[in-house]
């Protein structure tokens, strides 16, 4: 084991950091985002809001870190993904323009037409973040048609195939669910109650999808679980993630909310998790000619003194990120109040 | 149009529409620091108010920033993948640095900033519009680092060849500190400052023509005025250092701006006029002596032109010609604007000079278009090369991506942004015509003019 081989996993490691953090933060935004048409009040629709409001420009950062950890430690991936899905990637960037500018504006106006145009495309932005994460995820289990020089292109439709939009689904129905325990921490009184009874739904719901996507990846790509044959101590993480899972209702069952909440990270983290077991040693799985024309984590990588700048940077910046981040969530900590400089 | 034209004007149409916002969120923080700083010396509600109002439109800009950064980030990975292979292993690690040093320093505290004013002691807040405003520069740091690598590149070897070659560092420090580095930096900080300080200006010369919020329209021009004017100054010096670097490093770029095709002493340099590429000469008023003096501190020593570089090295001259001239005039512009207003300030007569307030309210759009010209300049001025001298642009685009998804995705994209900008503007006037909040408390603002 060389020092490039153990940057190269090291950097393997912080881009999947990057991508677990995103999906965990952002992903309470995005479900608030798809529950927000679910209420009709205006006035809980601004609770729904400001529950996101002082952080979801932080966690929109992860992806930030994510699309620059590739980029720095893995250009041959960052290029070779952005322009193979150039034309999702760009309805990608317009939703999450529109997300923005949604949040922004919605309550700038009294206007009830305004609000509900913005309500609207907030939920709508917010489910096509999620599905289109989901899809690219997807996509990268079934793998892609790289050829010989790194290069491939998927339109829409041929991107659309089954397995990835079952993964796209399970996407959704996860982030609803964790933006619904997350909504149930923030908020109190009737509303707390009625969105207790809608994460309850929303718990069904990715069960559902949840089981008949680990059927349909145990049947149909069996080798997302080669690893776990090699190494059968890594089937932990299954278990765990499973257990995570489980564990959601009965901590809701028992209202200890923050414990649910903390399950359903830990949750998301081990899925994730399994995503990248799966598919190690792959960046972008190549459907014709897998040994050949694959991306891998060893033929992607940057230069040695590149992982190593890179290194000595995350090591000052991420401590210091994660210090101020646990400031600031703490700083907007317990149920929403709506005062005068609130979305 | 192939691909590698379309994939320019999207990068074009992007960049420039980006770099609208957050050159006014890096002066408006700096204003803020400045204002709340009043605040926290004085203690006078008057400041804070006068903070909180432009806060909430720095949160705007901010947003703006924010949504079409994004596309920024992302744009090289889609239409300039063979660029982000070649230059990964240089450009990445600032963009790493970038996202973890600096957003997260802007994008975490600007939450206590907007929503933080009863939630945390006054000077946790004032911390928090610091942290922000360094954020802020910071990001400028590491992406015009980036930029200016691609401009004059070092600290690196070529590794492969042909379409495999890329660009792999040797030696981090002088791969930051590259020769053009700190002058561009230097330059792009002063001229963000000025966009931020002549939005100030422009809303508070709006409000004295309406005689609307006068105390905090005059608190406003005070530290407008003073602080353009220092900035102006610093901008000049700035400028200077930074075309000598050109002069140094990219001397087919500055022949281009100049329009100099022939190297002969007393190099001159042009006052207002256009380039005739076909006769090779410029058309219009020119200074003899003046660049190279200029350039070289003598007024007889010649300055390159282009006849000594390959003709398929030249960028495209009359374009970065007019580009760069545009940028000085609105320099001088708003040289003579700030002049003015401190004239008719020093007479106390700042309310009745009509003219020169409704000049100041348009002002806005100086450091606006000196910025935007000021890109186009150092990008096309780089032309025909992506990286100077290492990669062509033409084979710096996605191979995998074709010119119809190019064409489509810049219609999409200039969609949104035209419907962006309207919004932009139209939350941008309501916020101004709602004005600050007590703002119209009849204080005695006469008692602000100068002593």
């Amino acid at each position: 084991m060389g020092e490039t081989f153990i940057l190269e996993h090291l950097w393997y490691f912080i881009v999947g950091f990057s991508l677990i953090a995103y999906v965990i933060l952002d992903g309470f935004d995005l479900g608030v985002g798809m529950l927000h048409l679910f209420t009709r009040k205006d006035e809980e629709k601004r609770i729904f809001l400001n529950a996101i409001g002082p952080v979801w420009d932080g966690n929109e950062v992860w992806l930030v870190v994510f699309g620059g950890a590739l980029f720095a430690g893995f250009p041959d991936a960052y290029a070779t993904l952005f322009s193979g899905f150039y034309d999702l990637a760009m309805i990608f960037l317009a939703v999450l323009i529109f997300r923005a500018v949604a949040i922004e504006f919605r309550s700038k106006q009294k206007s009830f037409v305004w609000r509900c145009l913005w309500d609207t495309v907030f939920s709508l932005a917010s489910f096509g973040i999620a599905m289109g994460s989901g899809l690219v995820l997807g996509n990268l289990i079934t793998g892609v048609p790289l050829d010989s020089a790194h290069n491939f292109s998927l339109s829409i439709k041929n991107l659309c195939t089954p397995y990835p939009i079952l993964v796209g689904f399970l996407a959704v129905s996860l982030l609803v669910m964790h933006g619904s325990i997350y909504l149930v921490m923030k908020t109190e009184g009737e509303l707390h109650d009625k969105i207790r009874r809608w994460s309850l739904r929303c718990m069904f719901l990715f069960a559902f999808f949840y089981f008949i996507t680990t059927c349909a990846t145990l049947i149909y790509l069996p080798f997302m679980a080669d690893r776990m044959r090699e190494f059968p101590l890594a089937g932990l993480l299954a278990v765990a993630a499973f257990c995570f899972f489980s564990w959601i209702p009965r901590l809701f069952s028992q209202e200890r909310d923050g414990f649910a909440f903390i399950a359903s990270c830990l949750g998301i983290a081990s899925l994730l998790g399994l995503f990248g077991l799966g598919t190690y040693p792959y960046l972008v799985r190549s459907s014709q000619g897998l040994e050949e024309n694959s991306l891998t984590l060893y033929n992607a990588a940057s230069s040695l003194l590149t992982l190593k700048v890179l290194l000595i940077v995350v090591l000052i910046g991420i401590p210091l990120v994660i210090g101020y981040g646990i400031y600031i969530y703490r700083t907007f900590r317990g149920k929403v109040r709506i005062g005068p400089s609130s979305y | 149009m192939d691909a590698v034209t379309l994939s320019r004007i999207q990068f074009a149409l992007t960049s420039s529409f980006h770099y609208i916002y957050p050159p006014l969120s890096m002066g408006l923080a700096l204003m803020l620091v400045v204002i709340e700083g009043m605040y926290m010396k004085t203690k006078n509600v008057f400041y804070k108010q006068m903070a909180q109002f432009w806060t909430k439109i720095f949160g705007l800009t901010f947003a703006l920033g924010v949504a079409t950064g994004l596309v920024q980030l992302f744009g090289f990975g889609t239409n300039w993948a063979r660029y982000s292979r070649f230059v990964g292993d240089v450009f990445g690690s600032t963009l790493a640095a970038e996202g973890v040093f600096a957003f997260f320093l802007e994008a975490g505290f600007i939450g206590i900033m907007l929503f933080g004013w009863d939630r945390v002691r006054p000077k946790i807040h004032y911390l928090s519009t610091i942290l922000v405003t360094i954020g802020a520069h910071f990001s400028a740091v590491w992406i015009v680092i980036a930029n200016s690598w691609m401009q004059t590149p070092s600290g690196y070897t070529i590794v492969g060849e042909g379409s495999e070659a890329r660009a792999v560092v040797t030696d981090f420090w002088a791969m930051i500190f590259n020769p053009s580095a700190i002058d561009r930096l230097t330059h792009v900080i002063l001229g963000c400052w000025l966009a931020g300080i002549f939005l100030l200006l422009s809303v508070c010369a709006y409000y004295l023509l309406k005689k609307r919020h006068m105390s905090f329209a005059y608190t406003g021009m005070k530290i407008g005025l003073v602080s353009a004017a220092i900035v102006l100054v610093l901008q000049l010096v700035s400028a200077d250092s930074t075309a000598r670097g050109v002069a140094k490093n990219q001397p087919a770029k500055l022949a281009a701006i100049e329009g100099i095709y022939k190297t002969k002493p007393y190099t001159p340099m042009g006052i207002v006029g256009f380039v005739d590429p076909k006769q090779e000469e410029v058309k219009g008023i020119t200074m003899p002596g003046l660049l190279s003096f200029l350039v070289y501190r003598n007024p007889e020593t010649p300055v390159k032109g282009l006849e000594e570089f390959p003709r398929e090295d030249w960028p495209n001259v009359p374009v970065v010609f007019q580009t760069y001239h545009m940028m000085i005039y609105m320099w001088g512009a708003m040289v003579m604007l700030v002049m003015l207003a401190l004239y008719f300030w020093k007479k106390k007569r700042l309310e009745q000079a009509k003219w020169t307030l409704r000049g100041i309210v348009l002002s806005v759009m100086c450091p606006q278009i000196a910025n935007q010209t000021g890109w186009a300049t150092a990008e096309m001025g780089r032309q025909p090369w992506v990286v100077y001298g290492l990669l062509r642009t033409e084979h710096g685009t996605s191979v995998s991506v074709q010119a119809s998804q190019v064409f489509s995705s810049i219609l999409m994209l200039s969609a949104i942004y035209l419907l962006l900008f309207i919004l932009f503007i139209y939350l941008l006037n309501h916020k101004i015509q709602q004005g600050p909040e007590g703002g119209e408390a009849p204080s005695e603002y006469r008692n602000i003019y100068p002593k």
